[in-house]
């Protein structure tokens, strides 16, 4: 009896200690980019001063200074432009390619199916060397619309993929029923399957929008003009003025773009766990 | 109301195998209950989703109405069809799910309310309009898939298995409900059971088919007393009919026919001897189980099927004198499985 | 189908899929053919003209010590990440199985690396290893493990900068592994662990006889996308150390990029991106393989 309760809570200090040392290292990242945000450049930049103490008052300088006078908000707008493009382009080209794999195109479309998701697991570096060459012949050099071009390259395999899974789920005598109720097979998907797949959508819609955010190396590749970039590369290149890193403005940018995002990654990554599985879960 | 009729329909999935469904004729009358029996495999599915045209025939014609529709897509069929999950559309209401189809066939907007409401008095089920099919319990929801069927008044009910997710108690209800419903509304109804009991108590008439073929089309008295085949013989009827052969012929009879022999009219019935193994008391009536004790078919497991209410005492060894009516024995050949007599 | 509807869906299904298969295709299969043809000709960023140059790129390529180490970089950074990763997911894992107060916000916060923006998540380690201001540098000046002024330089030195980049790697992909560690795990019914414990097996033979064998599958998905991910990676190398010092860093995609964006040889750098293929190929071939078997069960 005693012994059992000891070992109960040995247990539980074990438990509470691995999930904090985990928290603290994975998180810290973005608790260090909280703290520098604020800190003043003295404070920050003074090697005896406690680093995890605010020294001096905190500031708002690095973010007056992040909004006020570097490409930050422009950079923000790209992105947000760019994602919106790519999640509407993603979605009339993936959406239905994922219904007619899914439901009409029988042993073969799921064999096609897997070779889209296959063309997944093709990275940017192995692709960018001629995608610039491409980008430069189609005259999009510098511009936002070179990325708004390529991205759909890598959102629509996955997102078939992840559509597929959903349509098969869908009981195949709704469809049925819709059809004997007076719809044709396009219509059947139109005016059943989208509405009731609201869900799969609005996962394809986040996964889209979300990588775009992310990825890096087109966008560092296809485009240089400051004022053109995504987000991701401008904070981590543009923001460095040559030699000099401006800390705390650095910090507030990464924090400031990067939460929203995590946030609803969040919220929809079991959805894409679930795709990344490849179905070895059921 | 229509009648619907198939020509030599087949079927066949996968080239070069035996097909789902094989060279079924049949016809349905005016405004039938035409119930569609048979094990898992029978086919019977398949032909209905031909006739609703969710299945391309390989061969062989389906006329609805005396038209031939053949071509037609499932919607442009005048049918109406109540699915085994019911595929009530999960995200309308209940008033949408029953106004779909004539959303979906463009029926005059200003007829809409005025069909649903009539569609749902008549299955009971006003007050549930507003909710969505997952707040529905199985009865209600087979209701509202009942509701959608008729709303727009269609020429064939077709219904596959619609009862198979109810529970046993509620299934029962639910069973003389939609027989009256049917017998109210009069449109000619095809039914999809692997249920006998289901089949019996509905059907104007029983198909019963196996392996895709049709084995017998009849009146519910008339597949149980006078089956055509080894096959319907036995499917039909729990204890299935007694089969005993002998000299090339099969002879059957059922276990309610084969009884202790003084509970039989002595004059036209034929003596036979049951060794006696074990009983079930079953409450209302008592299944016994032997094997004839002498004779050509000596030696054949026998059922025997008695009202509980019967006084008779059996011990496990011994045996005893039974006897069926000579009109109940039903001779099959042994060979083809087909009736002789 | 009836005979019409069946017509329709003839021509209905490639409409609906020829498009994205197209674009895909335009996208990705066309530049992965160029990326072939450039690493067999002279092409450079500026001149337009292409002469085949036979293996003459691949001639030099494996001729220069800079490749070498570059393709040793990418197999040590993904071979050691990658065992770092199993061991703390399937660790951190077991922790967040049970459902506990806070999961919520406890799993969000180990999230982050994962699901913030690569470039930033790697910036922010960039300050955290600064070679002046690092927090590491003054927390083991604090313990006396250093002397002020004669700390480690973490980005400057060869071993420490290439730790340094393995540290990241783990730090980014401990999260996605974790996630698909627990997406296997509860996907092992409930039945079967509590009738092992019944059989008298205790939480470690359950766990090495029960749990890991029944994720094989799902464990090899978490690695062949550990794999990927990392040894395609160049995001975190080229803001970390940009490859160096001294080119320590250095890894196949980030020397790609280095020849042939920096240095504007397009054919050196399609040659140099061209080896990661082989890698892509054998995780293609067992993913296939792990999604067959789970199709097959």
């Amino acid at each position: 009896m005693e012994r059992g309760g000891l070992r109960r809570i040995g247990a539980r200090a074990l438990h509470v200690s691995v999930l904090g040392f985990f928290v603290v290292a994975l998180g810290f990242p973005f608790f260090w980019m909280l703290i520098a945000a604020f800190k003043q450049n003295i404070d920050l930049y003074t090697v005896e001063n406690n680093p995890f103490l605010f020294n001096l008052p905190p500031t708002f300088e690095h973010i007056r200074f992040l909004f006020a006078e570097t490409r930050f908000l422009r950079w923000l707008g790209n992105t947000a432009l760019v994602g919106v493009l790519v999640v509407a382009i993603t979605l009339v080209l993936a959406v239905p390619a994922a219904y007619a794999l899914a439901r009409l195109a029988g042993r073969w479309g799921e064999r096609l199916g897997i070779a889209i998701f296959l063309t997944y697991l093709i990275p940017p570096t192995l692709l960018f060397i001629p995608l610039s060459r491409v980008v430069a012949l189609v005259g999009l050099q510098d511009s936002i619309f070179s990325v708004v071009l390529v991205y759909p390259s890598m959102t629509i395999p996955f997102s078939i993929w992840l559509l597929m899974g959903f349509f098969k789920s869908i009981p195949k005598e709704l469809e049925d029923a819709a059809m004997v109720d007076g719809l044709t097979r396009f219509g059947a998907f139109f005016r059943m399957v989208v509405p009731i797949s609201v869900s799969g959508i609005l996962t394809v819609v986040i996964f889209s929008f979300t990588l775009v955010t992310q990825e890096f190396v087109y966008a560092l590749t296809f485009i240089s003009p400051e004022r053109n970039q995504m987000i991701g590369v401008g904070i981590p290149i543009y923001l460095v003025r040559g030699d000099v890193y401006y800390w705390g403005s650095l910090m507030a940018a990464c924090l400031i773009a990067s939460l929203p995002i995590a946030v609803v990654y969040n919220l929809f990554l079991d959805r894409f766990i679930a795709g990344f599985t490849v179905g070895s879960v059921k | 109301m229509a009648v619907v009729e198939t020509r030599n329909l087949t079927k066949v999935f996968k080239q070069g195998e035996l097909g789902a469904v094989n060279d079924v004729s049949l016809a349905t009358e005016e405004g039938e209950f035409l119930v569609f029996l048979g094990p898992s495999g029978s086919g019977k599915t398949t032909l209905l989703r031909m006739i609703a045209g969710l299945e391309t025939p390989t061969s062989g014609e389906i006329l609805i109405g005396g038209q031939l529709v053949n071509h037609l897509s499932p919607r442009e069929r005048r049918i109406a069809m109540v699915f085994q999950s019911y595929a009530l559309y999960p995200h309308l209401t209940v008033y949408k799910n029953i106004a779909f189809p004539l959303k979906a066939q463009n029926v005059p907007k200003d007829q809409h309310d005025t069909k649903v409401q009539w569609a749902a008095g008549l299955l009971g089920i006003g007050r549930l309009l507003e909710r969505k099919p997952r707040e529905l319990s199985g009865g209600e929801r087979q209701r509202v898939a009942l509701a959608r069927a008729i709303v727009r008044e269609p020429a064939v009910f077709l219904l596959d298995e619609p009862l198979s997710n109810l529970d046993a108690k509620l299934r029962a209800s639910a069973r003389e409900e939609l027989e009256q419903f049917q017998a109210r509304v009069g449109t000619t109804t095809i039914y999809v059971t692997h249920d006998q009991v289901e089949a019996m108590a509905m059907g104007d008439r029983v198909v019963v088919m196996d392996k895709g073929r049709v084995r017998q089309i009849g009146t519910p008295a008339e597949v149980y007393d006078e089956p055509a085949d080894t096959f319907v013989a036995t499917f039909l009827g729990s204890p299935p009919m007694n089969l005993v052969s002998a000299g090339g012929t099969i002879t059957g009879f059922r276990p309610e026919h084969f009884l202790p022999a003084l509970a039989v009219a002595i004059p036209d019935s034929v003596p036979m001897r049951l060794a006696f193994s074990h009983e079930e008391y079953l409450g209302a009536e008592r299944i016994l189980y032997g094997a004839l004790a002498d004779g050509p078919h000596a030696g054949a497991k026998v059922v025997s099927r008695i009202a509980s209410t019967h006084a008779g005492v059996f011990a496990k060894d011994r045996t005893y004198d039974f006897a069926v009516e000579k009109r109940h024995l039903k001779l099959f050949d042994e060979a083809t499985g087909i009736r002789r007599r | 189908m009836s005979a019409g509807a069946k017509r329709e869906e003839r021509w209905l299904a490639p409409a609906m899929f020829l498009p994205a298969v197209l674009y895909i295709l335009a996208l990705v299969g066309i530049p992965l053919v160029l990326a072939v043809l450039y690493a067999f000709s002279d092409a450079r960023i500026g001149s337009a003209g292409l002469h085949f140059v036979g293996l003459e790129n691949f001639r030099s390529i494996l001729q220069s010590p800079g490749f070498h180490k570059a393709i040793r970089n990418s197999i040590v950074f993904t071979l050691s990440a990658q065992v770092i990763v199993i061991v703390c997911s399937n660790i951190l894992a077991t922790a967040l199985e049970e459902p506990f107060r806070g999961r919520g916000l406890v799993r969000f916060l180990i999230l982050l690396p994962w699901v913030a923006p690569v470039s930033l998540g790697t910036i922010g380690w960039k300050w955290i290893l600064d070679s002046i201001y690092s927090v590491i540098t003054w927390v083991l000046v604090a313990l006396h493990v250093y002397k002020p002024y004669s700390t480690p330089m973490w980005l400057g030195e060869p071993h420490l900068a290439m730790a340094s980049v393995v540290l990241v790697h783990c730090w980014r992909l401990i999260p996605f592994s974790t996630v698909i560690m627990l997406a296997g795990r509860s996907a092992i019914p409930k039945e079967i662990p509590e009738a092992a414990a019944i059989d008298g097996a205790g939480f470690w033979r359950t766990l090495f006889q029960i749990k890991i064998p029944m994720m094989t599958p799902i464990l090899s998905v978490a690695v062949l996308f550990g794999i990927i991910f990392t040894f395609t990676d160049m995001t975190v190398v080229y803001i970390l150390t940009a490859g160096g010092p001294f080119d320590s860093t250095q890894t196949l995609p980030s020397l790609a990029f280095a020849t042939g964006i920096a240095g504007s040889d397009l054919a050196a750098g399609a040659a140099i991106s061209l080896f990661l293929v082989p890698v892509l190929v054998a995780v293609a071939y067992l993913m296939l393989r792990v999604a067959h078997r789970s199709e097959v069960a």
